[in-house]
């Protein structure tokens, strides 16, 4: 395995983020070239202002950063499909839309297959320069549209699928998902009896189903790095076939944590090993993000109230031990220790 | 050209030569060859210009023909019973976002019990759903139904639905005469949406509608049912000239003029009307039949006139609305509201789950609607005893079992005594 290029381990640039503590910033001391879609007055704004997002929505920053690169990177030419959820909802109850490119929603489970049939319409036309991504929640991909999405994995259709992951269906209240992380406190997993919050022992990470599809391109990615994150969706675009894109986006209402929280709390993610980030290509997994300094889970965890009964009355739940567990587990498992750290 | 071949074979022959530009297509029998007979058209070079997708499920296949069909892509699919339900969500959601998709529905049963034969619940379940639904009642018009289908759902710019019995037409080898891809290309030119996903002119599809407008988009979708009922039979018309045979329409009448009995029904077990009717009219008796071809849009205007002048109306469907009756009695009846001296409706549920839909039995049938009408839903060729014994059976016995099981029992047990007392 490899370091990301363009991440921690990109040699002359490296010291300089490390000096801000953060791969958020930094455009000012970059090159232009290497500077963000974002930071270019010529982004096109695919999502743009006057939505009715949360304050500190990691969806809104990070659909709008994941479209802005595929933007460019297809020359505008591009189509996308939103399954039923928060981005759906808060960018367009009609006649308003924040969409400044084709966009359609049909239903919560089919955007896969419905981004199927868009590619197919392309391809017949002869329109093979325009291109497609279909994007949802967690919820969207994960439970109610798995099935279409494993469907068009297999089928390999040109078609880049973007998971927005805040871990529950935060769109219909706060509601538990598959992809919501054990001990988290949701609306159908409450914080009340012996064992409050998620069960242990449940869930499911996509991103490896991906990777097991075989397709051509898989990537985990946070809004705390958006250069990585502009960078792996402009790879997508590069591969023609089924890819996966799945992006860890902080929730405040979600969550119980502070707007201003968003980006720390994605960054906390990556570097407690909650949150493995890794790119794979037919299979294989081919690059990680490593983590320089492990931080311990309990820094992620106190900043959310989804886990405040982990901490109840100052006494420690045996459960964080657990969350910790998974963690190291991850560590482990992707080996993203970065070189010359032992933890 | 003229042709002995089976019907799903010759529909997927029509539909080829609409140009379908996507079609997805998934198994579920009795449609299943229909699918198949595209499959080698478009694998075999035949049929070029086309997507040929294979999907997961049946609500894929509608999914992915919507995206095709917002992209400006002629798309296609078709199913059968169980796979319109499974696709229920996405068959309200083509409507409501005003897709002009054609599906093939090989009318089947709907389960539980699991069964795989001819009638017309799954259509049923779908009638709200805004979708335009046509009824042939033979292979021929099977084939001719699709051509007009996309034409008709071009124009309105909404989905419509080709009722095909299935396997008394899907499986059946007929005559049947596949137009030339000049007619049909001369009769439907190439698909222009009125909306569509382009980079060039980006807009926003199937955005939500509040209720300071949902009425009014909901009106505007009844509003363009209520147009079709002028353009089907104009479509229909402009086949004919074309093509020179009738097929479609609103509805169709059968030796109505001064038929004081008259029969409604739709699909297929229509010709067996016919032929009962043909023996009925010598002996006298003054009887006719209406055939309806759109039930959605519902011909209210045209029944009516149809009907004016009968005494009693027999509505002979293979659906059963659980807990109320028959629909299409529903509907008829609704038609002849207000209607001054409206013929007495009898209602008759048969042919359910495939059973035979004998000439005999229509006989009986229409014969007891002028001598001993009836009120309610009549269910022909009933096996009264059967359900006699499990209702009682039931009401003695809190753990009775499965009921399907216990009547085919039940009919065990009769055939047993039969063979019996026939040795006896």
């Amino acid at each position: 395995m490899t370091d990301n290029p363009g991440s921690a381990a990109d040699g002359a640039q490296k010291l300089r983020y490390y000096q801000k503590g953060t791969f958020t910033v930094g455009n000012r001391l970059v090159d232009a070239e290497n500077r963000s879609v974002q930071a270019s007055e010529e982004r096109s704004n695919a999502l743009t202002c006057g939505h009715r997002a949360c304050q500190g929505c990691g969806e809104a920053l990070g659909a709008r950063y994941a479209l802005d690169a595929a933007m460019r990177a297809t020359g505008g030419q591009l189509i996308a499909v939103n399954a039923t959820g928060c981005l759906e909802v808060f960018t367009t109850p009609y006649p308003e839309t924040s969409w400044q490119l084709p966009w359609m929603h049909s239903l919560f489970g089919n955007a896969a297959a419905v981004a199927t049939g868009v590619a197919a319409a392309m391809r017949v036309k002869g329109k093979r320069d325009v291109r497609v991504i279909a994007q949802g929640g967690d919820g969207g991909t994960t439970d109610i549209g798995f099935q279409c999405l494993s469907g068009m994995f297999e089928r390999n259709d040109d078609v880049l699928y973007i998971c927005y992951d805040n871990e529950g269906y935060m769109n219909t209240g706060v509601q538990r998902s598959s992809a919501t992380p054990p001990a988290a406190r949701t609306a159908t997993t409450p914080a009340v009896g012996p064992e409050p919050g998620n069960v242990f022992g449940t869930g499911k990470s996509v991103p490896r189903i991906a990777v097991a599809h075989r397709i051509p391109y898989v990537a985990t990615a946070t809004v705390a790095d958006l250069h990585d994150l502009e960078r792996k969706v402009v790879k997508a675009m590069s591969i023609r076939g089924a890819r996966y894109l799945q992006i860890d986006v902080p929730c405040p209402l979600g969550w119980g944590s502070a707007s201003h929280d968003t980006i720390k709390l994605a960054r906390l993610a990556v570097e407690t090993g909650f949150y493995p980030i890794f790119e794979a290509e037919h299979g294989k997994i081919t690059a990680v993000r490593s983590i320089r300094r492990p931080r311990p889970v309990t820094d992620y965890l106190k900043l959310q109230k989804r886990y405040a009964h982990l901490f109840k009355g100052g006494q420690e739940d045996p459960r964080v031990a657990r969350l910790q567990a998974m963690c190291d587990a991850n560590i482990a498992e992707y080996g993203l220790l970065a070189d010359g750290q032992d933890g | 050209m003229l042709k002995q071949v089976e019907g799903s074979k010759a529909m997927a022959e029509g539909i080829a030569l609409c140009r379908p530009e996507v079609i997805c297509a998934y198994p579920i029998t009795p449609q299943t060859h229909i699918v198949e007979g595209l499959g080698e058209l478009v694998k075999d070079g035949a049929l070029t210009g086309c997507e040929y997708i294979n999907v997961e499920s049946e609500f894929a296949a509608l999914s992915v023909a919507i995206g095709a069909s917002a992209a400006g892509a002629r798309a296609y699919t078709a199913t059968s019973s169980q796979g319109l339900l499974f696709m229920a969500e996405a068959v309200y959601n083509a409507s409501g976002l005003g897709l002009p998709i054609v599906m093939t529905l090989g009318n089947r049963a709907i389960g539980a019990p699991i069964n795989i034969w001819n009638d017309h619940s799954d259509a049923m379940s779908m009638r709200d759903s805004g979708w335009l639904q046509l009824f042939a009642e033979t292979n021929q018009e099977a084939v001719d139904l699709h051509i007009q289908a996309f034409k008709l759902a071009e124009d309105l710019s909404m989905p419509v639905m080709v009722c095909v019995d299935g396997f008394i037409l899907t499986h059946a080898v007929e005559r049947i005469d596949i137009p030339t891809q000049g007619d049909v290309d001369a009769y439907l030119p190439p698909y222009d949406p009125v909306q569509v996903l382009d980079p060039a002119d980006p807009i926003s599809l199937g955005a939500m509608v509040g209720p300071e407008a949902f009425t009014e988009v909901k009106f505007l979708a009844h509003y363009k049912q209520t147009q079709a009922l002028r353009l089907i039979p104009k479509l229909s018309g402009e086949f004919r000239s074309r093509f020179g045979r009738e097929s479609g329409g609103l509805i169709r009448s059968y030796r109505t003029q001064d038929a004081e009995l008259i029969v409604i029904a739709m699909g297929s077990v229509c010709g067996t009307i016919k032929d009962t009717i043909d023996e009925m009219r010598e002996e006298g008796i003054a009887i006719g039949l209406v055939t309806i071809v759109s039930y959605r849009p519902f011909p209210s205007a045209a029944l009516r006139n149809a009907l004016a002048g009968a005494k009693d109306i027999v509505v002979l469907e293979k659906s059963i609305a659980v807990g109320m009756g028959g629909p299409l009695a529903t509907d008829v009846d609704e038609a002849l509201r207000n209607l001054p001296h409206a013929p007495h409706l009898h209602s008759a549920v048969a042919g359910l789950g495939g059973r035979p839909i004998l000439k005999s039995s229509l006989h009986r049938l229409f014969r007891q609607a002028i001598v001993q009408p009836w009120e309610g839903t009549h269910f022909l060729d009933l096996n009264e005893r059967v359900v006699g014994r499990e209702i009682h059976r039931t009401g003695k016995k809190r753990r009775s079992g499965p009921t399907a099981e216990n009547v085919l029992k039940e009919l065990a047990a009769q055939d047993l005594q039969r063979a019996k007392e026939g040795r006896a």
